[in-house]
């Protein structure tokens, strides 16, 4: 089953979860799985139109799904797969 | 021509001039160097201080604010004994007692579209040590419109990432993030903190790519980043590409000049005031201290729960932000009510959104838990 890796700033959405089992035999079926299994993800990668954040960078191993077929690309059952958010840690919450 | 090392520079750079990879040209070579390294904070502290001891000739510091107490879990540039200065010259005398023989100019100003290019144009190389994304998509521009290496860095409680951005040799930070996540989406504004030690970590990386660039050694992690996580103590590495599109290194690059950052992103790039929702929302301490004497108001405490551990008025309702839309059912509309965080920002937001879902009768707390700690309760900290 690929696993999908979920960065700090997400983990309020999966529970603490760092890392998610996910089905699917390429990206868009494993975001698919991923937002059933943690709803309260979903606005954070898709825009109203259900397209990806511009801001949301999926990797598939080294690789950047925008250098592949994007949420086409295909991944493989021990495929490790990585969400990174842009951040832009320690300024001072209010 | 490069500068000569007196004796004493000998004696000082010794354990560099035994690597045959720095030898002594290598370190004459870091002598002509300049760098300037945006923000004093986190990042730039152990940046500017291995950089000033490495002799870097030439090190510039931007940074507009001045030490708090709260700084100093992580910046550790400065001290208490400089809690209240200005953060450049807290910063500047630190490396001048470290290396007497180097240059440091600051610039005690907030980088904007304004300075930046006129400022960065006197570097070699640009460190990116910010905290906010306005200043971090002008690091990035200015780098490429100067052809220069932007070291970037950014953390967040106990990730790290560190890349070189280099447009004429490889992507910039906007073909990997051509756009930056709308204000209290990703992360989630009420998420913040930072593992004191993790600016450390990635701060000396930041400080190694830019000594590897400047003597020409190794391989810069230019279409690379490193992501790290300190939890797992893990170092990933992932291959970023030129983006065909990118709007400002790419070969139909429409954005030729500085833009309206602040703008761009949403969100301001200088947090000086205190949260505010406008002078028709808000209510301060001192007012909410009288109203609550002689009036029944609904108190509702937006922050999370870790925070209540902190400080807390004990009559009020708790609700973290990210929270408040689904539960809004719990609220009464018709009922007066204050909104309060720590600071008054994410209140304010809340404050939005119950405006927007019907609610008329609430106020923000100005200032937060905070303004309340320091106006009306002495005996709550400020956090």
């Amino acid at each position: 089953m690929p696993v999908l890796r979920i960065p700090t700033p997400l983990r309020a959405y999966t529970n603490g979860q760092s890392e998610v089992n996910v089905t699917g035999s390429n990206i868009s079926d494993a975001l698919a799985d991923l937002t059933t299994q943690y709803p309260a993800l979903k606005p954070h990668l898709f825009n109203e139109g259900d397209e990806l954040r511009p801001f949301v960078n999926l990797f598939v191993g080294e690789n950047n799904i925008k250098d592949l077929q994007g949420v086409n690309t295909p991944i493989r059952d021990s495929e490790k797969i990585m969400l990174i958010p842009s951040i832009a840690g320690g300024a001072n919450v209010t | 021509m490069l500068p000569e090392l007196s004796r004493d520079e000998i004696l000082r750079y010794s354990r560099h001039l035994l690597i045959p990879e720095v030898g002594l040209e290598g370190q004459r070579k870091l002598k002509n160097s300049s760098v300037l390294i945006i923000g004093t904070g986190g990042l730039g502290s152990p940046v500017a201080l291995y950089l000033a001891a490495a002799g870097i000739g030439r090190i510039g510091l931007v940074d507009y604010d001045t030490v708090d107490s709260s700084n100093l879990q992580r910046q550790v540039i400065h001290g208490t004994s400089t809690v209240g200065k200005l953060k450049v010259e807290s910063a500047r005398d630190k490396l001048l007692d470290l290396n007497p023989g180097i240059q440091v100019d600051v610039y005690n100003e907030p980088y904007t579209s304004e300075n930046a290019l006129r400022i960065a144009k006197e570097y070699d190389i640009i460190l990116d040590g910010t905290d906010n994304f306005p200043t971090r998509y002008l690091t990035n521009d200015v780098a490429v419109f100067l052809g220069k290496p932007n070291v970037y860095a950014s953390i967040y409680r106990f990730d790290g990432q560190v890349s070189v951005f280099y447009a004429k040799e490889g992507p910039c930070y906007r073909c990997l993030f051509p756009e930056p996540p709308p204000p209290g989406l990703v992360p989630s504004c009420a998420e913040g903190g930072v593992l004191g030690v993790l600016p450390g970590t990635i701060g000396t990386l930041q400080a190694t790519e830019a000594l590897k660039i400047l003597l020409g050694i190794g391989e810069p992690l230019i279409g690379k980043l490193l992501l790290y996580n300190a939890l797992d103590m893990s170092f990933d590495f992932v291959k970023l590409k030129k983006h065909p599109n990118c709007r400002v290194c790419g070969p139909n690059a429409d954005i030729k000049e500085l833009i309206d950052y602040e703008a761009f992103c949403g969100v301001p790039s200088h947090d000086h005031e205190e949260g505010s929702a406008g002078a028709t929302w808000d209510i301060t301490a001192t007012e909410l201290a009288e109203r609550v004497m002689t009036n029944h108001l609904k108190l509702l405490d937006v922050r999370e729960p870790h925070e209540l551990e902190i400080s807390r008025l004990p009559e009020a309702a708790n609700i973290p932000l990210g929270q408040l839309a689904g539960r809004l059912s719990e609220l009464d509309s018709a009922e007066e009510m204050v909104v309060f965080c720590k600071g008054g920002t994410r209140s304010a937001r809340a404050l939005e959104l119950l405006v927007s879902a019907g609610f008329k009768k609430v106020k923000n707390l100005k200032g937060g838990i905070n303004a309340w700690a320091k106006e009306v309760d002495n005996n709550l900290p400020v956090y």
